[in-house]
Order: structure tokens, then sequence, then C-alpha cells
């Protein structure tokens, strides 16, 4: 390479690295900040903050889910300990389910309840067809 | 290494190019209307529906593809912009001004398949705070900024310049659209393709392999038609382009390879 390109190479290449190293370091400071919810084992210890409006992740735990009309109530859990109730009132959508991956908004209440404004399902990776489906779940533990 | 070495010494000719790619383009044009229909049909009408989704998955046939080659789009106008800012070549800079419209266009459709796949799925059209759906928008907003940039300076070259700044400065976002679903928590799913496995039976990937590599087709022969396009505009006071237009274009080729 003649030496005006190899300069620019390196100019170039510094402009890479440099944008790259700032934008980096950007996201390292925002990192809480963009992560869209707590879990539910940052909710139990009181990382999430209350009295205001927060958004939650999980999973709904088996046979916790009561519906009253239009009222519904869950546990939201990672299975790993950590769960805590939540209430919401209006339409779930489709994929709604108990062990299903939901997200939460709402306020968590004296009583420890998140009363939920919006229920969102979050879909996995994983897709299989109705039969191979049906095959995963009669599979004995 | 001598075939590469000679292959980049040739494309720093926009007319070599344009003779050569001609039979490309008219073979990526119809692989990918081949590939594109056959993956298509296959995925929205023969392979199984998904088990908690059931239909609405299908809409995975034309996002996928669509967001994948909208990031390789992006990818390839780094190396663009890399190739123009360092090595002053022509033709870079033409590949730079022809990719734009299509990158854009693929990561509209992308967004906008993902928004109606989301609706009935998640439970909503759009989230602001979903890492992967706002790096994915910011890809679009650069795909704006190219085309707004190119627009808004008068010097051609000068506007080469600009745009391949911008293009690699943007290829940060590149990672942080992959690696998106990882870093943070989003709504939005890991990645059902990866190198690491398939997380779906063959009666639904493959269907979605034939549109993916049919999406890259359609990129090729779309970005090869307005780059040749492009060389003609930019040679047209050229003998080479006068030869061309009068149907001897084929001569015009072999002088050129005597010298």
């Amino acid at each position: 390479m003649n030496p005006v390109r190899k300069r620019r190479f390196i100019l170039v290449s510094a402009l890479v690295v440099g944008a790259a190293t700032v934008i980096g370091l950007v996201l390292l400071g925002l990192r809480e900040n963009i992560n869209m919810f707590y879990l539910p084992s940052q909710v139990n210890s009181g990382e999430a903050p209350r009295d205001r409006s927060i958004r939650a992740g999980g999973m709904v735990l088996e046979k916790s889910w009561q519906r009253d009309e239009l009222v519904s109530t869950f546990v939201l859990t990672d299975r790993q300990g950590s769960e805590f109730t939540v209430r919401y009132e209006g339409i779930l959508p489709d994929l709604f389910r108990e062990g299903q991956g939901v997200i939460v908004e709402g306020a968590i209440g004296a009583d420890g309840v998140l009363a939920a404004r919006e229920v969102l399902a979050k879909h996995d990776e994983n897709y299989m067809p109705p039969e191979l489906a049906d095959m995963h779940l009669e599979r004995p533990k | 290494m001598g075939i590469l070495k000679t292959l980049w010494h040739r494309l720093g000719s926009p007319r070599w190019f344009f003779h050569m790619m001609a039979p490309w383009q008219t073979w990526l044009g119809g692989l990918a209307l081949l590939l594109l229909l056959t993956g298509s049909f296959w995925g929205l009408v023969y392979a199984p529906q998904d088990y908690q989704q059931s239909h609405s998955f299908r809409i995975i046939y034309v996002h996928v593809p669509t967001v994948i080659v909208a990031q390789s789009v992006y990818m390839a106008l780094g190396v663009s912009g890399f190739v123009l800012l360092v090595w002053r070549m022509k033709l870079a800079d033409v590949a730079l001004k022809a990719m734009v419209p299509f990158g854009m266009a693929m990561t509209a459709l992308g967004l906008f398949t993902g928004a109606v796949w989301g609706r009935p799925t998640w439970g909503t059209w759009w989230e602001w705070t979903d890492a992967r759906l706002i790096s994915t928008l910011i890809l679009l907003f650069l795909y704006f900024g190219l085309y707004a940039l190119r627009e808004s300076i008068a010097s051609a070259e000068a506007a080469g310049r600009a745009c391949a700044v911008l293009a690699i400065v943007g290829l940060v976002n590149i990672p942080i659209i992959k690696y998106s679903v990882e870093w943070w928590t989003t709504l939005h799913q890991g990645e059902t393709l990866s190198m690491t496995g398939i997380k779906m039976p063959a009666e639904m990937y493959i269907p979605l392999l034939i549109n993916i590599l049919g999406m890259y087709c359609l990129f090729g022969y779309v970005v090869i038609a307005r780059m040749r396009n492009e060389i003609l505009r930019r040679e047209r006071e050229t003998n080479w382009v006068a030869a061309w237009l009068r149907g001897d274009g084929r001569t015009g080729m072999e002088s050129m390879s005597e010298h």
C-alpha cells in the first residue's frame, strides 16, 4: 500500500474504533435503562422502584391464574424462588397462558400486588407444529 | 492471491464491471424470483402452523429474510465507504449510492412485518423501550440520513465521502441490533436461526432458508442493476457507452482486455 493510502487506512480505521468506543461507553453507562423490564428477583429484593409504574417480566406460574369476568390475577415467577402477584383488568393477549413468559406494566401497591395497566405476551425463539408440541407436553418429566 | 489482486484492479474500472455483471444480473434476478416464489409458497401454504401462534407465525417467512438482508446491505455500505475513503475507488461510490434505497425498503418492510406480527402475538404494534425495535429503527434513520446527505451536497465527490463517513460510523449499530436481545431484557425473542442451532423443525426452517437465500439474490440483482444504471449515467459522455448504445459493446470489452 502506498503511503497516502496507508495513512487514510489508519485514519478510517481509527474512525471506526473511535465511534465504536464512544457508542460502547454510552451503552455501558445506560445499561440499566436500556433493559425493558425488571426480573422477579429485582422486584422481590426492592431493586425495582415502588409507588411508580414499572415493567416486570417473568413466567406465569402454573395453576396460579384466576379469572373473574375481566379481572385476572396470576403469579409471575422466575422459577428460581422469586415471585409476586399481578392483578389485571382487561383483555389478555392471545399468547397469554400459564407457563408463558409475559411482561406487565404497572405499580406495586402496599399489598405487594402489581396492578397492571398492560400485559404483553413474550414469545420465545422456539417454533413447532402442534403435533410436535403435544409430544413435548406428554413426555413425562 | 493473484486472481484476487487482478479482480481488485479490475474493480477500478466501472466499464469492466458494467460488462462483467450483465449475465450476473440476469441470473441473480431469475434465481431470486424462483427462490422467493418457492420459499413463500412453501412457507405460506405447506409449512405446518405453530403450536402457539397458529398461522400468524408465517409472517416470519417475510420478516426474517428482509431484516437479515437489511443489515447485510448496511454492512456492504460500510465496506464500500471504507474502500471509497482509503482507495478512492469510483465503483465504491457507485455502490454506496445504489444500495441505499434497497436497504431502506428492506428495513421499512422488516419493521412493518414485525409490527403486524407483534400486534396479535405480543399484544402491541410497537414498544419504545425494546432495544431490538429501537436499534432497527435507528438503522432505518441511518438509511434516511445516507439518502438525504447525498441529495443535500452539490459536489458529487464531497457527497460520496460524507456518505462514506456516515456509513462507516453507522456500522456500530449492526452488532447492537444483533446482540440487543442478549445484552438487555427485551420483548423481542432471541434468535431462532443461529450458529448454535435452529429452534424450529426442518419443515418450518427449510422454506425460511430458501426465502433468505432468495432475498440475497434479489439484493444482488437490484444492486447490480442499479449500479450498472448509475455507471451508464456517470459515463454517458464516454466512447464506450456510445459504442454499447450502438450495440457493439462486446468489441469494446475485447479491445479493453488487450491493453
